[in-house]
């Protein structure tokens, strides 16, 4: 199992083609309390850098973008009656969706942990 | 000027903070050439109360107001006694001169009115919720349809030829832009809506069936059946009603199936106006909660844990959401929603009950009379305050002579439907506990008076 | 002292703030703080504030299989008790008859009575929108005299009274343009819109199916010339551009960003919200603007209503005006006036109309008191408007600078809105702290985050109908809160403390959303 983050402060963990994405501790804690998370129908299609789900909070509705390009297996059903475990939990159980992974190789743009670690110390 | 506090004295205070010489400086940044030099030419300076109440109140003088003449006209705006205290209310200084809550601390009077006014219109429309109002019926309705859209996927909605036609025509005006289907068809003059019709234009792209309740010519769907259908091709049945008086007679649309319920509300607390400003009514399925147009009042507590009420999801909203919201509508109709909700109080469910009874009273006795004019048929046997009659010849042309004598008759299908040549002998009346029997029998001799050329000619000597 | 206090009385004030807030009276209200519980608790059913006579007769037999089963769950209140109810929840609104209420962007003026008056006439009020022509041409003749005003004004063309609200004329425009790219048989969707625009520009150019592209603004909070021109091209359906801009800026640019996107094919919509700067000093027409609508509501004083009605009418270009909305009121040659609707709209040559935008013909009860507004007035009146109103909002922003971050301040004199930014507040202090604490001061907080290029911006917009003496106490205030700020008084954070309520809370609002009462909630 790897994970790896995007600059848009997702998180993406992976196991053979099977991925799970969710936003960051960091980017919760920018939102500020999650209101509610709109989420993708499993069979959806995604591209790397679509917004296949929208993360409210009371002033602002932030899109999440996939890190990778596949088709939705799952999303997060807890979440619709407990949003807030996007605040709470942003890197376990408030994970967003699941993916099969439609190409492998769009990982190696993504940065691990150390390295996103860095990228958010420089904002 | 009477509206402008400022002495010269604190102007040139004023611009001593500032730091110039004259207001002109302040206006630095505007390119000379469009700088205008003094006060517009050929337009009239400022003028003292008086004057303007003169002049503005000889143009009134020039109208012929619905209280002032027997009157008998609907078609999506009624005339219904609105109780004095309603009018006092709504010019208290807090309601009229307030801005939308966005500071709740200090607004909660208008968020509990809406609050109150949502739970009014649900229970009303027979809906889970309802939202804090919209422009008015007609582009509630869009709205509606655009929302249907985006829950089904779809984009094409089939409409009731009994849909109010300035309805359908804002419907049409969108569709073109959006890349919507609207498809309808015009009203025929018979005595049952175009249930059936409706049920066989549905299909698998269907995204809403929308149908008006009492339809436009007064007659009344059969809602189940069409949600009934409607569901079973995946579609959301869409209930328009522009007479919210009348469900205090017939069932709310929301029990019957209506998955989306929006209406007109200026009939109960608004006045005529001439057409504006209205309210629209607004009220769905819980579960659609998140594709809503439009403000939503919610409850919540403050940091006393008092309850207290905000506005609520508004990332759907366009000052959040942008190009992504759900609509682009940003003002509602706060003050005629004000006006509905007092209205609905001081009648409660039992008293709108009975305005509606009263009101069919009228209408039947104002049918009646009309039918027994020779050549008038009254169109159906189910309505509740507005019907329409079969006139033996074009009824725009009759209403203007009804006009003449005095009286204001109804609204001719002509006026409504310019290029039907079929509708053109319809004329719509509508009656209301406002009408009065000299009323009613004053109609029935003018309109006598009016036709008797025609019916001589049509009968045999 | 030649009146010496013989009695010994003082008034004893206590300590400020001790102990009242810790008192609980029995009824919960607390003096004049009244609380007032939902119609829902106070209603019984089947009370009712309205005489009526009797039903007699029966429901038609074809009706019986439509009827309700049971009257709508909706308790009634008698008339007395109803008019408490609503006078009680009165007193928990600010409004602009209570003090100042700068909110930028908003215009919020006083709403003068007469305006009140005529509306109510029974001739304007209580007249059918779809009576007989002959029935109704002074109704007609207060839509065509308004009409000629907000052309004049403007140095427009033609304008189009049924939008509903400011967004709603939006529409209108786009939906004009729309319609003429068409005409011209050219596919054009895209719209730029500047990041300073108020939400409505964008969602209302995807709401009439244009994508949106943002534009970007220059350091001195304008509309970047250089972007804008490159941006152009054939592709492009036209600018939405907000003039003054929400910066509370003039765009110096206006002409030549007009005259480069007309050079392209494109079409010029300019946002009249904030029109009340320039109205009578200043015609968008010599501007090369397109449409523009104008917010009745803000320049010309209908009451807000607590959130609308509004009403937009649209001025058009010559280049728009064939398409624009039915109906429309026409001047005849004799100077009568009639109705154009869908019947005899291609006999008066506007057979190119986009179409109906709403059911009959606009927001006539606004119409009789913008005009009535605007003859009060006079073109010399309206011109003092604008200047009074860009005089008071300079005043406010140099009596507020050397406290408050005006990050435009520098650059020269604003139009009628005032801006600052959070910059230079304590870390732990926000914008939101400062507006909450202007409620404690008896104010309505000004427009806070927006507009959205500002970081923190408070938008303060005080309109001409504010005196002096009520600016120089908003001044004090402002002041004070900025200074307990950078001391980090800590009740700062939690203000309000005097208002009807404290901060609420928002999130479980949004989280578990209560839109309606239920019994026992």
């Amino acid at each position: 199992m790897t994970r790896y983050f995007t600059e848009d402060h997702e998180w993406i963990e992976v196991e053979g083609d099977a991925g799970t994405v969710g936003i960051t501790d960091y980017a919760q804690s920018q939102l500020g309390d999650i209101t509610y998370v709109d989420l993708p129908e499993a069979g959806a299609a995604v591209k790397k850098g679509d917004a296949p789900c929208v993360v409210d909070s009371v002033k602002a509705a932030s899109d999440v973008y996939s890190p990778v390009s596949g088709t939705v297996s799952e999303s997060n059903a807890a979440l619709a009656d407990a949003p807030e475990l996007v605040n709470t939990d942003a890197e376990t159980g408030g994970w967003l969706f699941r993916l099969t992974l439609s190409d492998a190789g769009e990982l190696a743009s993504l940065m691990d942990a150390d390295g996103y670690a860095e990228f958010v110390k420089g904002l | 000027m009477r509206y402008l506090p400022l002495t010269p004295a604190e102007r040139a205070d004023m611009l001593g903070v500032i730091g110039v010489d004259s207001v002109d400086a302040l206006f630095e940044d505007v390119p000379a050439a469009a700088r205008l030099d003094g006060p517009i030419a050929g337009l009239p300076m400022h003028a003292s109360e008086m004057a303007v109440e003169r002049h503005m109140s000889s143009l009134a003088a020039k109208n012929l107001s619905a209280g002032a003449a027997p009157f008998f006209l609907g078609a999506g705006a009624y005339r219904h006694h609105i109780p004095a205290s309603v009018d006092h209310l709504i010019q208290r200084g807090e309601f009229l001169t307030a801005y939308t809550p966005y500071q709740p601390e200090i607004a909660q009077g208008t968020l509990q009115v809406l609050f109150e006014f949502q739970t009014q219109v649900a229970r009303l429309l027979g809906t889970d919720i309802a939202n804090a109002s919209m422009y008015d019926g007609s582009t509630g309705c869009w709205e509606a349809i655009a929302m249907a859209g985006r829950i089904t996927r779809r984009c094409r909605a089939v409409v009731s030829g009994g849909l109010h036609p300035h309805y359908t025509a804002v419907a049409h005006t969108m569709a073109k832009f959006t890349g919507d289907v609207i498809a309808t068809r015009l009203p025929q003059l018979s005595a049952t809506p175009d249930d059936a019709e409706v049920i066989a234009a549905i299909d698998g792209e269907t995204s809403c069936v929308v149908v008006q309740y009492p339809d436009v010519l007064g007659r009344i769907p059969d809602l189940a059946a069409i949600a009934e259908a409607a569901h079973a091709a995946g579609a959301l049945l869409i209930a328009v009603v522009t007479e919210p008086v009348a469900l205090g007679l017939i069932e709310a649309p929301g029990h019957l199936g209506a998955d989306i319920v929006v209406g007109e509300g200026q009939s109960l607390g608004v006045g005529l106006q001439f057409g504006g400003p209205y309210l629209g009514l607004f009220g769905c399925n819980e579960k659609f909660v998140r594709q809503m147009p439009g403000r939503l009042c919610g409850q919540t507590v403050d940091a006393e844990g008092r309850r207290g009420f905000v506005l609520t999801l508004s990332t759907r909203e366009q000052h959040i959401r942008r190009e992504k919201a759900t609509s682009n509508i940003c003002t509602n109709s706060g003050l005629c929603a004000l006006a509905f909700s007092i209205h609905m109080t001081l009648l409660g469910g039992e008293g709108l009950a009975k305005l509606a009874r009263i009101n069919h009273d009228v209408a039947r006795r104002t049918a009646d009379a009309l039918a027994a004019i020779p050549g008038v048929t009254v169109l159906g046997d189910a309505y509740v305050n507005e019907f329409t009659v079969v006139l033996p010849r074009d009824a725009r042309t009759v209403v203007r002579e009804l006009a003449d004598r005095g009286i204001l008759g109804g609204v001719s299908l002509g006026r409504l439907y310019p290029h039907a040549e079929a509708l053109s002998h319809g004329l719509l009346v509508c009656a209301s506990e406002t009408t009065t029997d000299e009323d009613i029998a004053a109609l029935a001799a003018a309109l006598s008076e009016v036709l008797e050329g025609q019916v001589l000619e049509g009968v045999p000597a | 002292m030649n009146a010496p206090n013989t009695s010994g009385w003082r008034p004893a004030m206590g300590e400020a703030g001790s102990g009242e807030s810790a008192l609980i009276t029995a009824s919960g209200d607390r003096g004049l703080a009244l609380e007032e519980k939902l119609i829902f608790e106070l209603g019984r059913p089947g009370t009712c504030g309205v005489d009526m006579a009797e039903p007699v007769g029966d429901v038609l037999p074809g009706l019986s299989r439509f009827l309700r089963k049971a009257p709508a769950p909706l308790p009634g209140l008698s008339e007395p008790e109803t008019v408490r109810h609503y006078t009680r929840l009165s007193r928990q609104n600010y409004a602009i008859d209570l003090g100042p209420f700068p909110l930028g962007s908003c215009t919020m003026k006083h709403n003068p009575r007469l305006n009140e008056k005529v509306a109510r006439l029974s001739g304007f009020a209580d007249l059918h929108p779809l009576q007989p022509g002959q029935t109704v041409s002074g109704a007609l003749e207060v839509i065509s005299e308004l009409a000629d005003w907000l052309i004049t004004l403007t140095g427009m063309h033609s304008v189009a009274m049924t939008p509903k609200a400011g967004a709603h004329g939006e529409l209108c425009g786009l939906l004009c343009i729309k319609a003429a790219i068409e005409a011209r048989g050219e596919d054009r969707g895209v719209i730029l819109v500047p990041e300073s625009a108020h939400g409505t520009n964008p969602a209302t150019a995807a709401f009439a199916g244009f994508s949106v592209e943002n534009i970007p603004a220059t350091a001195d909070g304008r509309v970047d010339l250089g972007a804008l021109t490159a941006r152009l091209g054939p592709d492009v359906a036209g600018v939405m551009i907000t003039n003054p801009n929400t910066c509370g800026l003039f765009e110096r640019d206006m002409k030549a960003i007009s005259d480069a996107v007309h050079a392209v094919g494109g079409y010029v919509y300019c946002d009249g919200a904030n029109f009340n700067a320039i109205v009578g000093k200043v015609r968008p027409g010599d501007l090369g603007i397109d449409a523009m609508h104008i917010n009745l509501h803000k320049t010309f004083s209908t009451p807000h209503g607590g959130g609308g009605p509004g009403s937009g009418p649209v001025v058009l270009s010559a280049a728009l005006s064939p398409f624009g909305p039915l109906p429309y009121a026409a001047r005849a040659a004799d100077g009568s006036v009639h109705l154009v609707e869908e019947e005899d709209a291609a006999a008066m040559g506007h057979s190119q109309s986009f179409g109906r935008m709403a059911a009959f013909h606009g927001q006539f009860g606004m119409f009789t008191r913008a005009l009535t507004y605007i003859l009060s007035h006079g073109a010399d009146g309206l011109a003092r408007v604008a200047e009074d109103a860009v005089l008071n909002a300079n005043y406010v922003l140099r009596s507020l600078e050397d406290v408050l971050s005006a990050p435009f301040g520098k650059a020269g004199p604003c139009m009628h809105e005032a801006l600052f930014s959070d910059d230079g507040l304590p870390d732990d202090f926000t914008t939101l702290d400062i507006a909450k604490g202007l409620i404690d001061e008896g104010f309505h907080p000004m427009t806070v985050y927006f507009p959205l290029v500002v970081h923190g911006a408070m938008l303060i917009e005080p309109t001409e109908t504010e005196s002096k003496d009520g600016l120089d106490r908003f001044i004090t205030s402002m002041r004070s809160l900025a200074a307990r700020a950078r001391n980090a008084d800590p009740s700062l954070k939690s203000a309000p403390h005097l208002a009807p309520r404290r901060r609420l809370d928002e999130t479980q609002a949004a989280r578990k959303p209560v839109l309606t009462w239920r019994e026992g909630s």
